[in-house]
């Protein structure tokens, strides 16, 4: 596992055995939450599992709502975010999609609540293994996103979240993407720090002059049509950009406080010096590791970066971490039908961001793991040798390569 | 239970409270009942009181940004979340006081929805708020029989036959709406236990829709009103009449005005005279040949409508509220 605690300075807490959505429940009670609403759907509702126990236990005072259905249990914890309140979400697959009117609107509500979407496949056909579409669907929306690969960076980034979310100069929502089952489900050891230096690094939620309160009688999101919806989609893109910086603050205040070495955006894992360099999101970063690692015994120069945050896209971070590579291959655990590669979403970004880069990088595509499938070793070094293909011939390969996937299926 | 604000009975329309907290700026039509029951809804709640909206009429035609006729803070949900709306909001403030983060004090929670998003789309959700005993909320469902605010279309709400954007009379079919749902307040009081006040209400009765609000309030927990609106716009009759119709719906005994407070069901106003015997029901034409909507309606289609009104007072074994009956003697098995 990529874990990195057992070379960090010691820090105030406990070591436990969890999941990742245990870890994510745990941060929720060290925020001290105020409202959380669930509904079932794997493999997110884990957490929610979690919550309830250690709500029943006692450990974490907060109003435990089961809602009737995913567009309810957003609706609720959008309007008590409103009044003030500290919330958590969250959902998986169609059930994400059933809440999707709410996500939209809490997005342009501006309201910071934070969700825990469990990555899931939209069926039908029926699925529940792992696939990036269902967060991806609100990539557009004003929501901050990110993507974390091991428990330990499911807590830590839970707590960042909420900073980063209430924090004033954002007031964005936060969407947490962990890959169900590969993370929700699969247990590591997690440092759970202590309440006290939490608190330290998470102020209390102020809603400031917004909160619905009779002593704030404000009307909030009234009809503005042509008249003014345009400046306020303005605000949020600001909103957005600021967002960049805030992050950046959290991840200083919380290395300072909690004593750890995080970067804000992205890992990078041998890039340094790697003429081939994968890029993804999510879990697949330990597969990919592993045959970084195998590679490089034998002598070739390849790389792996992983992107932590989605939304804001980390340019700088991309740019400066591929633009020194002869090719780059993008890994989409999802996919963009009819897009102009016809491949993923993350390839399409990544491409954009290095096209004002000279010289200018070859990038490929590759579609895996859709469903849950795995991403083997084999397929690993599959990648590799495609994106090196590329390197030598210095053009990018736009057909987009299905890694893994039976042929002569159509 | 978090306690709520004790809001007395109002004796008399004299003696209602003269701030009004839903003043200038709405753009609602000329003759709209509806705007009337927000405007009472507030007052009988009085400052100290959250107002969600849902999408519909209400909000649109009410909320527009720079003349928000609200003096009391407010905020917009989307169409099927009035009862999440209100959860939440009442989740919120609930947790916030409970744990200290806010000062305590009893916070009225009102959401308001149309039919469409009420006995339609958010009717889950609104049987879901009704649920939580310890979240002190009312919901309020405004029925002016359509989706009014997008063009009138056919609601689930919209009565027998009504012509609407989505139901106009053709030569093929002359009715082409022919459901018949009216009875969403009683749907919810019997599926849900734990909400200490469900009722009915209009605004040609002001002082009788007050007191409703107040008393669903006062008694706490998660409670709702269904109104009965009646709309110029969408039922084609001079504005002037509004007020009128109302009365007309209850006096036909086409509209039940009832509530039913810790289980126990009381009718009220002219319903009540009607239940007791004291008061004759007059013939639903009277009240049909008022609006165009029903202008396409043959002597056949009042006849109809006259014998589903009958039903509702003659059949039903508790009128206007349960057509459900109890047998006794009867055992199948």
């Amino acid at each position: 596992m990529t874990t990195r605690t057992a070379e960090e300075a010691p820090v105030a807490g406990r070591e436990e055995l969890i999941s990742g959505s245990e870890a994510i429940a745990q941060a929720c009670a060290l925020a001290d939450i105020d409202v959380v609403t669930a509904y079932p759907i794997r493999p997110y509702d884990t957490v929610m599992q979690f919550l309830s126990r250690l709500i029943a236990d006692g450990a974490l005072k907060c109003e435990f709502i089961v809602a009737e259905s995913e567009h309810s249990q957003f609706e609720i914890v959008k309007h008590a975010s409103a009044v003030g309140a500290r919330t958590f979400v969250g959902s998986s697959g169609v059930g994400w999609f059933y809440a999707l009117e709410a996500i939209a609107v809490t997005a342009g509500l501006r309201l910071p609540v934070v969700a825990l979407v469990g990555n899931r496949a939209l069926d039908d056909p029926g699925a529940f293994g792992c696939e990036h579409n269902d967060a991806l669907a609100v990539r557009d929306l004003g929501w901050l996103m990110n993507w974390v690969s091991t428990g330990q960076e499911a807590l830590d980034t839970a707590l960042i979240a909420w900073r980063v979310a209430e924090d004033p100069r954002v007031f964005l929502p936060c969407a947490i993407s962990a890959d169900g089952a590969f993370l929700t489900h699969s247990q590591q050891i997690v440092r759970v720090p202590d309440k006290r230096l939490v608190d330290r690094f998470l102020p209390p939620y102020n809603r400031g002059d917004l909160q619905l309160h009779p002593d704030n009688p404000i009307t909030i999101a009234p009809q503005v049509n042509e008249d003014w919806l345009m400046e306020m989609r303005k605000q949020t893109d600001a909103a957005m950009r600021r967002s960049r910086d805030v992050i950046i603050e959290a991840y200083l205040d919380f290395n300072r406080i909690f004593h750890r070495d995080l970067t804000p955006f992205t890992e990078e894992y041998m890039t340094e010096d790697a003429e081939v360099i994968l890029v993804g999101v999510g879990t697949l970063a330990l597969p990919i590791k592993v045959a970084v690692r195998r590679l490089r015994e034998q002598g070739q120069k390849v790389g792996f970066l992983r992107l932590k945050w989605f939304r804001p896209f980390p340019m700088p971070e991309v740019q400066k971490a591929l633009s020194k590579a002869k090719a780059v291959g993008v890994i989409d655990r999802d996919y963009s039908f009819g897009s102009p590669m016809h491949g993923g979403v993350l390839a399409h970004e990544v491409r954009s961001a290095l096209y004002d880069v000279e010289p200018r990088v070859p990038v490929v595509n590759f579609v895996a793991g859709l469903g849950g499938r795995e991403i083997t070793q084999p397929f690993a070094r599959e990648m590799f040798a495609i994106t090196q293909q590329a390197a030598q011939s210095g053009a990018s390969d736009t057909q987009t390569h299905w890694i893994g996937v039976r042929e002569n299926q159509e | 239970m978090t306690t709520t604000q004790k809001l007395p009975a109002i004796r008399g329309v004299h003696n209602a409270p003269l701030e009004e907290f839903y003043t200038s700026g709405h753009r609602t039509c000329q003759g709209c009942e509806s705007a009337l029951v927000m405007k009472l809804m507030i007052k009988a709640a009085g400052p100290r009181t959250v107002v969600l909206g849902s999408t519909g009429c209400m909000y649109v035609a009410n909320t527009t940004y720079y003349s928000t006729p609200w003096v009391v803070p407010w905020m917009h949900t989307q169409l099927g979340s009035s009862g999440s709306a209100a959860t939440g909001a009442a989740a919120g403030l609930k947790a916030l006081m409970k744990k200290g983060k806010m000062k305590e004090e009893p916070i009225n929670v009102i959401s308001f929805c149309g039919d469409g998003g009420g006995a339609d789309m958010g009717l889950s959700a609104i049987s879901a708020s009704l649920t939580h005993p310890e979240y002190n909320h009312l919901v309020l469902m405004y029925d002016n029989e359509s989706y009014a605010n997008t063009d009138i279309q056919v609601s689930g709400s919209s009565p027998w036959g009504a012509h609407t954007s989505f139901s106009p009379p053709g030569k093929a079919r002359r009715i082409m709406h022919d459901r018949w749902k009216k009875n969403t307040a009683a749907m919810l009081a019997h599926g849900h236990p734990k909400s200490r006040y469900i009722a009915t209400g209009c605004a040609s009765y002001a002082v009788d829709l007050l007191n409703k609000v107040r008393r669903a309030l006062t008694l706490g927990g998660p409670t709702f009103i269904h109104s009965f609106d009646p709309c110029p716009k969408g039922w084609d009759y001079d504005p002037r009449y509004s007020h009128e119709l109302g009365m007309l719906a209850v006096e036909t005994g086409l509209w039940v005005q009832w509530e039913i407070e810790d289980g126990v069901l009381r009718y009220s106003g002219p319903s009540r005279m009607i239940a007791i015997g004291r008061r004759k029901r007059k013939p639903i034409v009277e009240y049909l040949k008022r609006q165009g909507r029903f202008a396409h309606f043959t002597e056949e289609d009042i006849a109809y409508f006259q014998s589903q009104v009958d039903e509702i007072w003659e059949k039903w074994g508790t009128p206007g509220v349960s057509s459900v009956k109890l047998d006794l003697k009867g055992d199948r098995a």
